[in-house]
């Protein structure tokens, strides 16, 4: 039996999780004050994911960077690979919340999206 | 000279909330005067996510959260000028600024709204001692460099400050291709979020060496290297404990101060535990009609709080200009001490007659604190016991005192905030 | 070849400089820093002495009170800031007393005048938070602040505007005599001149030895400070000074020209002259010494703490003289306390023995009148709003702490000898100088520097070298663009 003990990151209360696990499945989860705690517990022990946020360079705008998300959680392992999906890309203002920056990063089957408006100057 | 109803210092996170809110309680005249190029604030620098949990149960950006608000003054058409510095506000609420196209300018406003946010504290402030070589940074200007300007401070990084802003960048600096040796704090605790050390330091083998902190800097034209060293329990150096490390870049996130110039020149009393200006419980300052919200009022972990808080001080400040210049019968005052464990509180003070039916009191601890309760009297009676698992200073706490009990209590002179040990 | 060449642009190397701009000669000012200002002159006490504490009948002496009673016509003619806020020499004990008369018999004898010896009631009304300890005082009137970069930036524009040229980033590292003078070589070529003047601070020494078989030597003396938040200006009106011992005049505490406080200095001896690092021991001596005179000074409002080195000669005195044994090679050498203060003194002196030498000819154009970077704030509100309406950066706030505008910066870039860094605006604006220490100001003062040089933000410096204060971009495709 194999035993974790983690940290919740699904909202700021940070509770203290412990997961059993059997053979690579998860047999309990305690600790947590609510059901995403138990989802995160489960998740983080069996496939970890994260959402990657950083910034794209822009041509035009009222300022030269937009920042971006992964629209979902991408596994934790492809966190580089995420980065370099966007390390030569350039966009061109105007940009909207929402706009597709990169369809597909690093084969996640997850776009990357803007998080800022820039309005072109 | 033009003149308004509401003119709100600050264009942040709490600036916009405290419009909106104004407007909505049904005053037209408001100005908002923000010195950046863009409204938003601090929040446009802050690209992580994790913003925007309990205002819209989702996990937004800092950009996007800051967009749901600059949407709504839009929409609720309030006025705005950017690339605007206020230079001076004088007590009867004349305001001189200044801006490119405006030139100097004066407003006579009813009724004023503080909401600057707040600055880092500095290496000089800190007084590490060493060289002054270029590579040293707050997080938060590194913040700028990368996020919004564009460009690298610096590839290897050491960090002194586990708070928030520090953890974020440690991960930043990170995925942009830096390698962050370590991050050390200078207390037994981290001053962040439990989330930002699983984020930021776990994901990525950072190490954290608390109860550490920066003894030397070296390098004269460019950071070459620090020296850690072990601190006691009273923060102090231990000799003998120290460490080197080879570095181009050192980052600073050792505390946020309320960015209070234009508060003291209108003449504010301040508060020197937060030093942000004390408040009653509408968030009004010693001066009438002017209120405070937000991180110059006292710094906030979350932004959903000062979002709320901020509503707070705009729907005070209209009914303040509704009803004339007042908010009405002044009653007593009760003051609010923050006794044993807690540093402060926000407000500092109530008048029964004017609070709202559920007046939050907002606090911080001064240390941690595991399965203590939180204890508010009134008088000497104890009105609030609650069990809490686990207090920390990094993490903003509140209760709610309720109008009906304070009313209900005969001869109240004042109300204590508490920690009990169990 | 040059008739004069000046080895180090501080003040001492600025003020001649400037005096000898008032002849017909060829002269250049080499400095192997970006800047001038960039050696003690930028880390020091800011004080303007009253004299009273050289020794009589030493070229200190004579120097300093001249100097003292230059400052204020010059700092208008130069437009630099300057305040005559005298000065208090504090005695803790009735043992001291015999100490503090002593001193005080130094007034007349370097004719420093209006000095008086002051009980402790009236020490305590004119500063209510000096020590309940300080029994008495000398106060010495004409004692003065000043702003060390204002002085000496002020000095070499106005040598510059008057024809001297100015090499930066040069340093040389070796002087032969020649048949009609000197060979200088530098990292950056070789500079010939009839006269060297030596001007080169902590490494004055260095340059005179390379051509005297008379040594001389020079110790580095750190003196570390702590410079406190403007809210605490209204501390004390005086300079407050401690009876000097032997390494030095104490730790004072002080008003500067600016509304700061600053504490400070330590005196400690040692080899490395590049070495301006503060040091854990030195900082807390400071604070803990400077209590000693004022027992409220607010600590946790200290917004910076530097160091300086002073050019401390073996025999503690200026050597201000052409050297016996290398004609037409004028030491300027051993500036250390009261240097600053004695700088246009220094300048006066050593054109006079530069004169002498090269006989030259008035320099008809010489203009003395400098006006430095305009600062808004001292105009009136009307002449103010008409600024910004002409050139609307001047409505454009860029260091919030100092309120400093972005027609100030472009004003301190494009000025005769301008900005090339951020430390160069600094001192030229006192963008960065505030409490946040450069934190807001300093993304946006590069993209100024940037934009009015023409350089890439990569290239800017905080005080040239490598001293870069962006090592690239954060993407690829930035550098591609």
């Amino acid at each position: 039996m194999e035993k974790r003990n983690l940290t919740c990151i699904g909202c700021p209360m940070g509770c203290l999780l412990t997961v059993e696990m059997e053979g690579g499945e998860v047999t309990s989860v305690t600790g947590n004050t609510c059901k995403r705690g138990d989802d995160y517990a489960r998740k983080e022990v069996t496939h970890p994911t994260r959402i990657v946020t950083s910034s794209v360079y822009v041509t035009g705008g009222a300022i030269p960077m937009v920042s971006v998300k992964t629209a979902h959680d991408i596994p934790k392992e492809k966190i580089m690979d995420i980065m370099a999906s966007i390390e030569h890309v350039t966009v061109a203002a105007p940009i909207k919340i929402g706009d597709v920056i990169v369809a597909n990063a690093a084969d996640t089957g997850v776009d990357i999206i803007a998080t800022k408006d820039i309005p072109a100057v | 000279m033009s003149s308004y109803d509401i003119v709100i210092i600050g264009g942040g996170p709490a600036g916009l909330a405290a419009a909106a809110a104004a407007k909505r309680e049904g005053v037209d005249s408001i100005l908002i005067l923000e010195r950046d190029t863009q409204l938003g604030g601090i929040l446009n620098q802050c690209i992580h996510n994790g913003f925007g949990l309990h205002t819209f149960k989702e996990e937004l950006t800092g950009p996007e959260y800051a967009q749901r608000f600059i949407d709504q003054v839009e929409e609720l058409k309030i006025e705005y000028k950017l690339n605007t510095m206020v230079m001076d506000i004088t007590p009867t609420k004349e305001i001189t600024a200044m801006n490119r196209t405006d030139g100097l300018f004066h407003i006579q406003a009813k009724s004023i709204i503080l909401a600057m946010g707040c600055r880092e504290r500095s290496r000089g402030a800190l007084n590490i001692p060493g060289y002054r070589p270029a590579g040293i940074y707050s997080a938060g200007t590194a913040q700028r460099l990368v996020n919004i300007e564009g460009f690298m401070p610096g590839r290897e990084v050491v960090i002194l400050g586990s708070g928030d802003i520090g953890l974020i960048m440690a991960r930043r600096m990170t995925l942009e291709g830096a390698k962050v040796k370590v991050v050390a704090e200078l207390m037994p605790y981290s001053g962040g979020l439990k989330r930002n050390i699983v984020q930021c330091l776990d994901d990525f083998g950072i190490p954290l060496k608390l109860s550490h902190t920066v003894v030397d800097i070296k390098g004269k034209e460019r950071l070459e290297g620090i020296t850690l060293a072990a601190v006691d329990g009273k923060g102090k150096p231990i000799p003998g404990t120290e460490e080197e490390y080879t570095c181009d870049t050192l980052l600073l996130s050792c505390g946020l101060i309320p960015e209070n110039e234009i508060s003291r020149s209108i003449g504010v009393d301040m508060e020197p535990v937060t030093s942000g200006p004390i408040v009653n419980e509408s968030l009004e300052t010693s001066i009438e009609g002017v209120f405070a919200c937000g991180n110059v009022l006292h710094v906030h972990d979350l932004v959903d709080f000062v979002s709320e808080e901020a509503a707070t001080a705009g729907r005070n400040a209209a009914h303040y200009v509704q009803a004339g210049g007042t908010l009405g019968e002044t009653g007593t005052e009760i003051p609010i001490q923050a006794v044993d464990g807690v540093r402060y509180t926000v407000p500092k003070k109530i008048h029964v007659n004017r609070m709202a039916d559920e007046q939050i009191v907002r606090f911080r601890v001064g240390a941690v604190y595991k399965n203590c309760y939180v204890s508010a009297y009134l008088n000497d009676e104890r009105i609030i016991h609650r069990k809490r698992q686990i207090m920390a200073p990094g993490e903003m706490e509140e209760i709610k005192l309720k109008k009906e009990q304070l009313a209900a209590f005969d001869g109240l002179t004042n109300i204590t905030v508490k920690i009990e040990e169990a | 070849m040059y008739d004069v060449v000046i080895i180090g642009a501080g003040v001492t190397g600025s003020a001649s400089a400037r005096e000898l701009s008032r002849y017909k000669l060829n002269i250049c000012v080499v400095d192997k820093e970006e800047d001038v200002c960039a050696g003690t002159s930028k880390a020091n006490s800011a004080i303007v002495h009253s004299g009273i504490d050289c020794t009589p009948g030493t070229l200190m002496a004579e120097l300093n009170v001249k100097g003292n009673e230059m400052m204020e016509p010059l700092s208008k003619e130069l437009d630099f800031s300057f305040k005559r806020n005298g000065s208090l020499i504090l005695c803790f004990s009735e043992e001291d007393r015999p100490n503090l008369e002593a001193l005080y018999a130094h007034a007349e004898k370097n004719g420093v005048p209006g000095c008086r010896i002051i009980e402790k009631e009236e020490l305590h009304q004119m500063e209510p938070n000096i020590s309940d300890e300080a029994i008495a005082a000398i106060y010495c009137p004409t004692g003065g602040i000043v702003c060390p970069f204002g002085l000496n930036i002020a000095m070499a524009e106005n040598a510059y505007t008057n024809g001297v040229e100015f090499r930066f980033n040069t340093a040389v590292r070796k002087i032969t005599k020649t048949d009609n003078g000197w060979l200088l070589t530098t990292n950056n070529g070789d500079i010939r001149t009839k006269v060297v003047v030596n001007a080169a601070g902590v490494n004055a020494d260095i340059f005179h030895n390379m051509v005297s078989e008379n040594k001389i030597h020079i110790t580095p003396r750190r003196g570390e400070y702590c410079l406190l938040d403007k809210t605490t200006g209204g501390l004390v009106s005086n300079t407050i000074f401690q009876l000097p011992g032997k390494y030095g005049k104490g730790i004072l505490v002080t008003p500067t020209v600016h509304g700061n406080t600053l504490i400070g200095p330590t005196a400690d001896d040692h080899e490395d002259r590049e070495a301006t690092n503060t040091t854990a021991q030195g900082l807390a001596h400071v604070i803990s010494a400077a209590t000693r005179s004022v027992p409220n000074v607010p600590v946790r409002q200290v917004i910076t703490s530097f160091s300086g080195n002073r050019a401390h000669e073996d025999h503690h005195e200026f050597i201000i003289k052409e050297l016996e044994d290398a004609p037409f090679f004028v030491d300027a050498a051993g500036i250390e306390s009261p240097g600053l203060t004695s700088s246009p003194a220094i300048g006066v002196k050593v054109a006079g023995i530069v004169a002498d030498l090269l006989k030259p000819e008035k320099n008809p154009d010489f203009n003395g009148t400098r006006k430095g970077v305009l600062d808004p704030k001292s105009l009136s509100e009307e002449d103010y709003a008409k600024l910004i309406k002409e050139q609307p950066a001047y409505g454009n706030i860029i260091c919030r702490c100092e309120m400093i505008t972005e027609g100030e910066i472009m004003d301190a870039i494009n000025r005769p000898l301008g900005a090339k860094s951020l430390d160069g605006v600094k001192r030229r604006t006192r963008a960065g100088m505030g409490r946040c220490q450069a934190g807001f100001c300093s993304p946006r003062t590069m993209e100024i520097i940037s934009r009015e040089l023409g350089i890439s933000q990569l290239e800017i410096t905080k005080n040239g070298g490598s001293s870069n204060m962006v090592v690239g971009y954060s993407k690829k495709s930035i550098e591609e663009a």
